[in-house]
């Protein structure tokens, strides 16, 4: 028997009164796919996961999580998929083996089942010793692993995380993104977590960018940012509007300015590196080639600055 | 993957494999409720002062009944001030809970504000659980804390006999129960503990003062008579009064009938609106 897609969404529209959020969203995620989805905030994402996670039943199209129809079968989603929201939801007053405790048991785990599964899930996230410590006295990190051991209890097929590494630090958010990806590894848990950073997104197997309600781009990190043909020069100038302005006079090579830098994506910009250098050596203090980043993708598709973006959505 | 030796586990998938999709495992009712009332009384008693404000504030009417009746007694006016402490002892009784049992459901703002809620209702247990396991947690606490004051009532002269503790037990537990139901719903609505405040000063104080707490119905003009009648509190009030004293204004059978309909009611209502969040969440 074939394993049905762990996330199965068709033309998925969602509305807030006249606001559109998400119009006509559509895509799978296979059983045991790191997935991540991206986009800026109020790009629709949020809603999205509202909707993946049971909280909001979806307004138009059809979504099925593991073989199960979200609109009709609600309960049966629910077993599979395991939920870690932006906010924490430990109880702080409770425990860390309290918390565990207590979801199980919402989960219908009880007596000695419940109690190895707990010892199982604090030895798995590292945090066996800190069973008897109150949620409040854990430091960031520490809450954010007991919120995925939560997500696992029951042993769902799908982790659903919105933002999982909001608030963390770099330290505590590579441990994060090191243990979602040997989950889906080792136990071939498919993953499907929202973020709006890009080097995030990056590590997934595949990415759903999300750009005002519709879907942008979807596909491998490497795939989209093949699409972009050749690679990104990136230069670093006291007076970029002005290089950018020579640049485009000299070599009618059109180039964008971003912040401090002057940008440009052309094919095998490498091998232009050596006309620059000689024409405006005075003008460029530093100068990057690099292959496209999902950072392009999205100005690419959506015609729009990424951090502009973020800048006006926060 | 450790053994699961448990008969619950056999309907989980296994993490290696997830190939079929089980069937959902049959939660139940109880674990859930049972449960989320276990978070309720954990968190009351690892918060020091909410211990000290359930077992002080009884402590505290009885100090000031006590004391103000008492050199009443000593005066030798006594028959009729026994009379009006008689009259005050279940309004006090029900003030005391209402307090408690209203007050202890703005967790349920806490829980959303917190992001504990939202966990909960992803998970596959009967949105009753939720009511019920909130309600119940409330109800036990404002129980515990009338209880506190009964115990008491010997030392003003009040007489409570081993069946009749045990009677009244009960009563206060179905008043206590319908009180959190009235503050689930609302708290449940609400997205800040503000707006709770201010719902309650507006109608839960002025349901005490009109409960019979204060002044009988028999004394009332008509039109607050009526509005006393149809206040599910006077029910309990007087439920406690026949209780405490054998003879109340109304009939102990109307009073508890009438509180025990209120508690469906109440617990109806909560069930209805927790059913309803996915409609409130798809609005905002």
């Amino acid at each position: 028997m074939p394993t049905p897609p762990a996330v199965e969404i068709e033309a998925i529209g969602h509305c807030y009164g006249d606001l559109r959020a998400l119009d006509g969203v559509s895509f799978a995620v296979a059983a045991g796919e790191l997935f991540a989805l991206l986009g800026p905030n109020g790009g629709g994402k949020s809603t999205l996961f509202k909707i993946l996670s049971t909280l909001m039943r979806p307004q138009e199209g059809n979504a099925r999580i593991c073989g199960h129809d979200l609109r009709c079968e609600p309960a049966a989603v629910r077993c599979q998929i395991g939920v870690v929201f932006q906010a924490s939801s430990l109880d702080p007053k409770l425990t860390a083996g309290e918390n565990l405790e207590h979801q199980g048991r919402l989960y219908g785990l009880r007596g000695r089942a419940l109690a190895l599964r707990v010892t199982e899930m604090l030895e798995r996230v590292g945090l066996a010793d800190r069973r008897r410590a109150p949620a409040e006295t854990l430091s960031g990190g520490q809450r954010r692993r007991i919120e995925v051991a939560k997500g696992l209890m029951h042993r769902p097929s799908l982790l659903l995380l919105d933002e999982p590494t909001t608030g963390l630090d770099p330290l505590a958010r590579r441990e994060l993104w090191s243990y979602l990806a040997l989950l889906r590894e080792r136990d071939g848990l498919a993953v499907l977590t929202t973020t709006h950073l890009l080097e995030e997104a990056q590590d997934c197997d595949r990415i759903a960018i999300l750009h005002r309600g519709r879907l942008a781009a979807l596909g491998t990190p490497a795939a989209l940012t093949d699409e972009i043909q050749g690679e990104v020069l990136v230069m670093e100038a006291a007076a970029p509007d002005r290089l950018r302005q020579r640049i485009q006079e000299r070599f009618q090579q059109p180039a964008q300015v971003v912040g401090r830098q002057v940008r440009l994506e052309r094919p095998n910009a490498h091998e232009f590196v050596p006309a620059l250098m000689q024409a405006f050596a005075a003008d460029i203090r530093s100068i990057t080639v690099a292959r496209p980043t999902l950072e392009d993708v999205f100005v690419h598709r959506t015609g729009q600055r990424w951090s502009a973006e973020n800048a006006e959505a926060n | 993957m450790s053994l699961q030796p448990s008969a619950v586990q056999e309907s989980a998938v296994s993490l290696a494999a997830p190939q079929v999709s089980p069937p959902p495992p049959a939660t139940g009712l109880c674990l859930p409720a049972a449960t989320l009332w276990w978070r309720e009384l954990v968190r009351f008693y690892r918060q020091r002062a909410r211990v000290v404000g359930v077992i002080g504030s009884p402590i505290v009417f009885w100090l000031i009944i006590g004391a103000g009746f008492g050199s009443s007694f000593a005066t030798g006016a006594a028959a009729g001030k026994q009379g009006y402490l008689e009259y005050f002892f279940p309004g006090t009784m029900v003030l005391i809970v209402l307090f408690t049992a209203v007050f202890t459901m703005m967790s349920v703002i806490e829980d959303r504000q917190e992001g504990f809620l939202q966990s909960v209702l992803v998970a596959p247990c009967p949105r009753a659980s939720i009511v019920l396991g909130k309600s119940l947690g409330g109800a036990t606490l404002a129980t515990l804390q009338g209880i506190v004051f009964l115990v008491l009532a010997p030392t003003l002269g009040i007489g409570v006999g081993f069946w009749q503790f045990w009677s009244i037990f009960g009563a206060l537990a179905l008043v206590a129960l319908s009180l959190t139901g009235v503050g689930f719903a609302v708290a449940w609505r609400l997205d800040s503990t503000h707006a709770f405040h201010a719902i309650v000063n507006l109608f839960l104080i002025p349901a005490w003062l009109l409960s019979g707490a204060l002044f009988p119905l028999a004394g009332a003009s008509p039109w607050v008579r009526y509005v006393m009648l149809a206040n599910p509190l006077t029910y309990g009030t007087e439920a406690l009064r026949a209780l405490l004293f054998g003879r109340a204004a109304l009939p102990l059978g109307l009073s508890l009938g009438v509180i025990a309909a209120f508690d469906l009611v109440m617990l109806g209502w909560g069930l209805a609106m927790v059913g309803g969040e996915g409609a409130r969440a798809a609005r905002r």
